[in-house]
C-alpha cells in the first residue's frame, strides 16, 4: 500500500519543540501600479516596513503583486528570472532577513516561457517558487494566451513548518490543495488578483462569497490554516475586491480585511489549534491516498 | 422563476464599487475633475451623484445642453440634481450649433436630427472638458448598450462609464438609493430628441420586460428557446436577439483590415490603464 510522506514521516521543523507555538502573519492587501515593477517594489518595501512594526514574521502579497494583473502584451516587459540576478528579487531577498516574504511576479524561464509565479523568501534565500498551474481562459479571463502553465504542486519547509502556495484559479481545483496537503502542508497560502463581480441583495459581491466559501471548505476538510491574500484597486474597469481572510483548522474565520480598501491584515496562528482540531477530527489520519491512487490509475488507463 | 429578483442589487456595495471606480480610473491619469452631460434623466442624475461622491462636488461640472425643443421639465429636474449635490453647472444651448446645419436639409427625419444633436452634445462635452481639465463621464447603461439604443460617437462617447454594467432597472434602484428625486426616477425615459419621444415608445417594449430577458440571455447565457420556455413571447425574444446582434458594431472600435503581422486592431494588446 502506498503511504504518502505526510502520513509517515515527520517533516523538518514540525515537532512541537522545534518552532514557535504561534506565528504572526501579515496579508498585504495592496493595489499595484499596472505594468510598473519599480513602483510596485517600493510599495512592497513600504509594506514590509509597516509589517515589521507590527511584529509580522511572514508577510504575504497578492498574485502578481510586483506587476499588476491585466498586463496583456506587457508580460515579457515586466518579467524577471526567479533568481538573485533579478534586481527586484535581490532587494526582496535582502528584505527577507527581517521576515519571511511571499510575493507575486511574472517569471521568465531560461527558454523564454512566462509564468504567473510566487516566490517564498526566507533569511536571504529563495526557498520555493510556485508557478500557477491552472490558467483561466474563458469569459473575461485570457491567461492561457500570455502565460505558460506550471506543472507541479509541492509543499516546502520553512522555519515555521511545512507550507504550500496556490495562486487563484489553482484553488478552484480541489486536487490542488489536496495535493499540497498530502505533501505535508499544514498552512496554505492562497494568493489572488480576483476581480469582483456578481450583484445581488447580499452585502458582498458574488465572487467574494464564492472564494470565502472555498477557503472555508479547504480549512474545514483539510483541518489546515488557510490564508488568502487578494489585491484591491482597479484595472481597465475590473475591480479587485480584497476581503483577504485567515481561516483556522476548525473552519472558522480568524480575521478578514475590508473589501475594496488597501489594508495590512495581521493575525496570529496558534499552532496548538492544529493539534486540538486533528485530535477531534482526524481526517488527515483517515485519508487513503493509496485508494485514490488505485482509482486514478484505473481511470487514467481506461480507454 | 422570479427573474425580477435576479436584478436586485445591494446599493451600498454597488455604490462603493462605482464611486471607487470613478475615483481611481480618473485620478490614475492625473485628473481630479470630471464633466458630464446632465439631461434631467435618471441615468445622468445617478452618474452625477456618483461623480460628486467620488471626486467632491466642486470637481464635477454638470453641463445642461438643451435644444429648443427640449421639454421644460428636463431643466427643472437637472437643476434639482445640481442643488442636491452642489456640483458646478453650466447651461449651453446647442440650438445655434445644430440649426444652421439642419436648415440645409429640411427633409431630414427625426432620427438623423436626433443623432446630429447627440453628436453636437459630445462636441461640447469634450471641448468643455479641456477647459475644465476633467474627464468625460458617460451615462449609457447596460440595457442601452446591449440594444444599441444610443448614438455612436454621441452620447456613447466618454472616458469612463460607471453605469455601463447596470441594467436600466438597476440604474433606477441605485438612483433611488442615492437620493435622486423620485420624479426623475419614475418618469418615462426619453432621449428628448423630438417632441413626444420616449425610449419605450421607440423600442416597442418596456425596460422592465427587456431587462429580465437580457439578464437571461446575456448574464445567464440562456438560448432564445430557453428564454421562451421561461415565459417570454417568441416574437419579443426574436426582436431583442436581433437588436443585440445587429448593434454589436456600436460596442466595438472600427474594424481594421489586417495586412501586417501585428496590427492595432487584433494583436497590439495593451491595457488602457497602462502604467497607472
Amino acid at each position: 500500500m502506498v503511504r504518502s510522506r505526510a502520513l509517515t514521516s515527520t517533516p523538518k521543523g514540525s515537532l512541537e519543540g522545534d518552532h514557535p507555538r504561534a506565528l504572526t502573519i501579515g496579508l498585504a492587501q495592496i493595489s499595484p501600479v499596472l505594468g510598473n515593477d519599480s513602483a510596485n517594489l517600493q510599495i512592497h518595501l513600504d509594506r514590509i516596513d509597516q509589517a515589521q512594526k507590527q511584529g509580522v514574521q511572514l508577510l504575504c502579497f497578492p498574485e502578481l503583486s510586483l506587476t499588476g494583473y491585466v498586463l496583456k502584451d506587457l508580460v515579457p516587459d515586466v518579467a524577471m528570472a526567479a533568481a538573485e540576478s533579478s534586481p527586484a528579487m535581490a532587494k526582496l531577498l535582502a528584505a527577507s532577513q527581517s521576515m519571511d516574504l511571499v510575493f507575486g511576479f511574472v517569471e521568465e524561464d531560461q527558454r523564454h516561457r512566462y509564468y504567473i509565479a510566487a516566490a517564498y523568501l526566507s533569511q536571504g534565500r529563495m526557498v520555493h517558487v510556485h508557478r500557477k498551474v491552472y490558467l483561466p481562459t474563458y469569459g473575461m479571463f485570457e491567461e492561457g494566451r500570455y502565460w505558460a502553465s506550471g506543472d507541479r504542486f509541492r509543499a516546502f519547509d520553512t522555519p515555521f513548518g511545512r507550507l504550500g502556495i496556490l495562486i487563484c484559479e489553482d484553488f478552484w481545483h480541489i486536487s490542488s490543495p489536496y495535493t499540497l496537503w498530502l505533501d505535508g502542508a499544514d498552512v496554505l497560502l492562497l494568493m489572488s488578483a480576483s476581480p469582483g463581480r456578481g450583484l445581488s441583495p447580499d452585502a458582498a459581491l458574488g465572487s467574494s462569497r464564492s472564494v470565502e466559501l472555498i477557503n472555508q471548505i479547504y480549512a474545514t476538510f483539510l483541518t489546515n490554516f488557510v490564508l488568502h491574500c487578494n489585491r484591491v484597486g482597479f484595472e481597465d474597469g475590473l475591480n479587485f475586491w480584497g476581503g483577504s481572510t485567515v481561516f483556522g483548522p476548525d473552519g472558522k474565520l480568524i480575521a478578514q480585511a475590508p473589501y475594496f480598501d488597501e489594508a495590512l491584515l495581521v493575525a496570529t496562528l496558534d499552532w496548538g489549534a492544529l493539534r486540538r482540531v486533528r485530535i477531534q477530527l482526524p481526517l488527515l489520519r483517515d485519508e487513503r491516498p493509496g485508494l485514490l491512487h488505485q482509482e486514478l490509475r484505473r481511470l487514467l488507463n481506461e480507454p | 422563476m422570479d427573474i425580477a429578483s435576479k436584478l436586485l442589487l445591494n446599493p451600498e456595495v454597488t455604490r462603493q464599487v462605482l464611486v471607487d471606480f470613478l475615483r481611481r480610473e480618473i485620478k490614475r491619469f492625473g485628473f481630479q475633475k470630471a464633466v458630464l452631460g446632465l439631461s434631467g434623466g435618471v441615468d445622468s442624475s445617478l452618474a452625477c451623484v456618483l461623480a460628486a461622491k467620488a471626486l467632491g462636488a466642486e470637481n464635477v461640472l454638470a453641463l445642461f445642453l438643451p435644444y429648443r425643443t427640449s421639454v421644460p421639465e428636463s431643466a427643472a429636474h437637472a437643476r434639482q440634481v445640481v442643488q442636491l449635490m452642489g456640483v458646478s453647472t453650466q447651461e449651453i444651448s446647442i440650438t445655434s450649433m445644430v440649426d444652421p446645419y439642419l436648415e440645409q436639409y429640411p427633409q431630414m427625419g427625426n432620427v438623423r436630427r436626433g443623432n446630429v444633436m447627440a453628436r453636437t452634445r459630445m462636441i461640447v462635452l469634450y471641448d468643455q472638458s479641456v477647459q475644465w481639465n476633467g474627464l468625460v463621464v458617460g451615462t449609457s447603461n447596460k440595457t442601452e448598450l446591449l440594444l444599441g439604443y444610443g448614438t455612436l460617437f454621441g452620447d456613447m462617447a466618454s472616458a469612463v462609464n460607471p453605469l455601463g454594467d447596470l441594467f436600466k432597472t438597476q440604474v433606477r434602484q441605485m438612483a433611488r438609493a442615492v437620493g435622486v428625486p423620485e420624479a426623475i426616477v419614475q418618469k418615462a425615459p426619453s432621449a428628448d430628441l423630438w417632441l413626444g419621444q420616449t425610449d419605450e415608445g421607440e423600442l416597442g417594449f418596456t425596460y422592465a420586460e427587456v431587462d429580465k430577458l437580457l439578464y437571461l440571455l446575456v448574464d445567464e447565457r440562456y438560448t432564445p428557446q430557453e428564454a421562451i420556455a421561461a415565459g417570454f413571447e417568441g416574437r419579443f425574444v426574436a426582436a431583442v436577439v436581433r437588436r443585440v446582434r445587429t448593434s454589436q458594431f456600436k460596442r466595438m472600435p472600427p474594424i481594421i483590415a489586417k495586412v501586417s503581422r501585428r496590427d492595432v486592431g487584433h494583436d497590439f494588446l495593451y491595457p488602457r490603464d497602462w502604467d497607472t
